[in-house]
């Protein structure tokens, strides 16, 4: 079988391109740590408040260090628990001043859920019996949306929360 | 021709209900009668992704076996029994999903529920199509022992590729249904394993579509050359095509689990290699088909730079619709590296970018050829002629589908990076300007899509 000289050029050409965008990914990776969110953590998904991160008390915002936050999450069809604030509400907004470190921690008693802050890099699958984790700056001040990306029941459209960075 | 009936009966259902769809999604009507967004977008899923492609395949592929190898009445028979198998499976999903009782959307992700004959139902379109799968096998083993020494026919070595890919894939998904799903959804089980369920699904989901592109590249390999008046460029390089792609096909499924709390990164990053291999004989396949236009339209006499490319049978629905398939699977497949590419892929993942993706690549590059396939297989099987006349409408129909897909695959993909999301009924979220842009978008989709169903059907 042999090859016509210009299938060659086309081949390498092709095959040359594929390498170096898997380069770029691959030093992404692998130099800037930039990985899909990858933890392999578990949890029991009949008991995730046993967990220290998953107490009724510890869920919403945290401010752990100057700049430094920790949003803890439980999502339920058909619902983000974001925590309550000093009034026993249930918070349905996330506020951080810009330039802010967030890590965020999501996990699930029922069903597959998603998590995507629309216009920023988190978006993450939300398992029972695995806990989800991204860590993000976040840069630019506005309104975000939460949305839940995975289908995950009747109300998956009304699953829904928001993220304001503030200047 | 019974596989062909059951295909576009499934594509005018499975297209009303993509209609029906957008239309919720624009934010402008409600659906009748209670039925849920769900059932509808179940429906679409179900009956265009497995149903209608499957279906056509096998006959498709049934005709060129019959044709290249021959078809013994033995074998006409047991084909027979595929057909019969499958159908009864797929009334039993079908009904159990249009009841509201299954509306779990075509990945029936564990733990979504399902009633019991939904999964039965899909096992058993499963061991349909692998009695097709082994009749073929046969098909070819009786040709060999006849004429032995033989280079098999090349739509036979083909559509055998295919038949192997489809049995390896499907391996997974009868695993995932039989061990794990069936006996979860009676009740034996308490639990099931929502990574393992996921992984053995997309391991089956994604050589999938290759399942689906594979009739199509046949189709561009071996029966357009025929078409036009010339002949493949090399048959050797169309077989090499063919095993690289089923090599390629086994590990591409992990893509679709790359933003998954439960898989370590390494282990992602090497599947992302392994996923990108399979350009390498996509890029084959786009070399051989251009250089077999202008080879044939050399030879013909054309001997200016385009002027071969001028001179294609723009007006012969047979060629223009596989065609603007192929031209649609460029940017669908550089697409496809986007979404594979490890952290690139939270960009997009589950954002309607996706659903933009694949129909450009199944609805518009497969699935147009299959229209240019049927053009010409419907008047082989039944004697009749493509007239003039059905030739022009022909034409208008593909033009009109693929005016109307693309409208709503750009609008997708933009919405998709805004960050609009997939599967999900009409909402305003916590309201706000993003939302507000991604139901321009939507609006869009709604009136593109309603431009290209209808002349289809």
């Amino acid at each position: 079988m042999n090859l016509h000289k210009y299938e060659k050029i086309w081949l390498i050409f092709g095959i040359g391109s594929l390498a170096v965008f898997l380069a770029v990914i691959g030093f992404a990776a692998f130099w800037k740590g930039t990985h899909p969110q990858s933890h392999i953590e578990t949890i029991d998904p009949q008991n995730v408040e046993a967990h220290e991160a998953f107490k009724p008390e510890n869920l919403g915002l945290r401010e752990v260090a100057d700049g430094k936050y920790t949003v803890n999450i439980i999502a339920s069809a058909f619902n983000y628990d974001l925590g309550k604030d000093e009034n026993g509400n249930r918070v349905d907004t996330i506020r951080v001043p810009r330039g802010s470190t967030v890590l965020f921690q999501v996990t699930t008693p029922d069903v597959v859920h998603g998590f995507q802050i629309a216009g920023t890099n988190v978006n993450m699958m939300v398992e029972p019996g695995h806990i989800s984790r991204y860590e993000t700056v976040m840069k630019n001040n506005g309104e975000f949306t939460i949305v839940c990306n995975e289908y995950c029941g009747i109300g998956h459209h009304l699953m829904f929360g928001k993220v304001e960075v503030y200047d | 021709m019974a596989f062909m009936y059951v295909t576009f009966t499934s594509l005018l259902v499975g297209g009303l209900m993509g209609l029906l769809q957008t239309f919720v999604r624009s934010g402008k009507y409600t659906l009748p009668f209670g039925i849920d967004y769900y059932t509808i977008l179940t429906v679409h899923g179900v009956i265009l992704g497995l149903v209608m492609t499957t279906f056509f395949i096998i006959g498709f592929q049934f005709s060129l076996m019959g044709k290249t190898v021959g078809l013994t009445d033995k074998q006409r028979k047991a084909a027979w029994w595929s057909f019969w198998i499958m159908l009864a499976g797929t009334i039993m999903a079908s009904v159990m999903v249009l009841t509201g009782q299954a509306s779990v959307l075509y990945t029936f992700y564990a733990p979504l529920r399902a009633h019991p004959v939904f999964y039965f139902g899909l096992a058993l379109v499963i061991i349909g199509s692998w009695i097709a799968v082994f009749i073929n096998f046969r098909q070819l083993y009786l040709w060999r022992k006849a004429n032995k020494g033989q280079k098999s026919p090349l739509l036979a070595y083909m559509v055998t590729i295919n038949m192997i890919m489809w049995v390896i894939a499907s391996l997974g998904v009868a695993v995932s249904v039989l061990v794990l799903f069936i006996p979860w959804s009676l009740g034996y089980t308490a639990t099931i394993n929502v990574l393992l369920s996921r992984t053995l699904f997309w391991y089956f989901g994604h050589p999938l579509v290759y399942f689906w592109l594979l009739p199509a590249y046949m189709a561009w390999y071996a029966i357009i050359p025929k078409i036009i008046g010339g002949k493949i460029l090399s048959d050797s390089l169309a077989r090499l095509a063919f095993i690289l792609l089923l090599l390629f096909s086994i590990p591409v499924g992990f893509h679709h689990q790359l933003t998954e709390p439960g898989i370590d990164a390494t282990w992602k990053f090497i599947q992302v290699v392994l996923t990108f291999m399979v350009v390498i004989p996509t890029l084959m396949t786009a070399f051989s088909i251009f250089a077999t236009f202008e080879a044939t339209g050399r030879k013909k006499g054309y001997t200016t730079l385009f002027g071969w490319f001028r001179k294609l049978p723009w007006k012969d629905v047979r060629f223009l619709a596989p065609f603007i398939g192929m031209v649609a699977f460029i940017p669908g497949g550089a697409g496809g590296i986007i979404n594979a590419s490890h952290q690139m892929n939270a960009l997009i993942h589950n954002t309607i970018w996706v659903t933009g993706h694949f129909h450009l690549t199944a609805a518009m590059t497969s699935v147009l050829t299959f229209f240019g396939i049927t053009y010409w297989l419907v008047p082989h099987l039944t004697g009749r002629r493509l007239t003039p006349r059905l030739n022009k409408l022909g034409i208008i129909q593909s033009l009109t589908w693929t005016v109307g897909m693309l409208i709503m695959s750009t609008a997708m993909h933009i919405q998709g990076l805004l960050g609009g999301p997939r599967r999900s009924n009409f909402s305003e979220y916590a309201g706000g300007a993003q939302v507000d842009t991604w139901i321009s978008y939507q609006m869009a989709q709604e009136s593109a899509d309603r431009f290209s169903s209808l002349p289809s059907s």
